[in-house]
């Protein structure tokens, strides 16, 4: 993988990923190359590749129903300070900010397999931003170098 | 991509969870435990010592049968993770609802005590 040099000075990254579950091992190969050279602990750029890969596996199931024609948009950019990755997409809107995380005891009472990933995502991440226009809906989830 | 391996020794069953769990798969590790419930299997350990990864798919999997584990007198225990993959279990306060040992002896104990 290549990054590309920014006038800034930012280094970035993309990837475009399918609709389908089976591409988020290969979501997590592109984010543990993006991380390598970060000064993030092995702890942290875990914990990232993790929060990243729950936004889109959300994406991937709930807005696109895991259609494999569609497919998300992922930028990375990255500086010394700070990395922010920014998710587009055209599916339904999920807006990540106006979402209530569920309470862990209400997920166990249901038996829920799932509905804890955004508490991961909010827990993880520093700054989440979301905007949404009728052709494109944005995530960008920032993560500081020396952070949580 | 996930393995799983069962082991049966003894009074317990043994699962080692080879790999990465995630959305993709999380549905197999979904049905071995669902298997062993079955098979009313009293005593269950998961070795993590070569799980690479884990996302909320797979953890959802372990908080959904918390509550049949403790209706059906089940004893589960997890051993072997990595600190990375531990910490996942620890963001969300799992290592609070769930027996989680460094060692495989530890997890034997508590999963014989009493």
């Amino acid at each position: 993988m290549r990054s590309k040099e920014l006038s800034n000075g930012y280094m970035r990254d993309e990837l475009k990923i399918y609709c389908e579950k089976s591409r988020l091992s290969e979501l997590r190969l592109f984010l543990t190359d993006v991380l390598e050279d970060t000064r993030l602990s092995e702890i942290n750029r875990h914990q990232v590749i993790l929060a990243v890969e729950e936004v889109c596996a959300n994406l991937i199931i709930h807005s696109h129903e895991c259609n494999p024609k569609d497919f998300i948009q992922l930028d990375v950019a990255k500086d010394k300070h700070k990395i922010t990755f920014e998710i587009k997409d055209s599916g339904k809107a999920f807006n990540i900010l106006e979402y209530q995380v569920p309470q862990l005891a209400d997920v166990i009472r249901e038996k829920k397999k799932g509905g804890v990933g955004i508490i991961l995502v909010k827990k993880i991440m520093d700054l989440i931003e979301f905007e949404s226009t009728p052709h494109q809906n944005i995530c960008r989830l920032t993560k500081c170098i020396n952070s949580k | 991509m996930l393995k799983i391996e069962k082991t049966e020794t003894g009074d317990h069953c043994v699962l080692r969870l080879v790999g990465e769990v995630d959305a993709s798969n999380s549905v197999e590790l979904d049905l071995a435990i669902q298997q062993l419930m079955a098979e009313n299997v009293k005593k269950i350990l998961v070795d993590g010592s070569a799980l690479e990864y884990i996302s909320s798919a797979g953890l959802g999997v372990f908080m959904s049968y918390l509550e049949d584990f403790q209706d059906n007198g089940v004893r589960f225990a997890i051993f072997g993770l990595s600190n990375k993959v531990k910490n996942v279990f620890h963001i969300l306060g799992l290592d609070q609802l769930l027996t989680i040992e460094d060692e495989e002896q530890g997890a034997l104990e508590w999963l014989y005590e009493g």
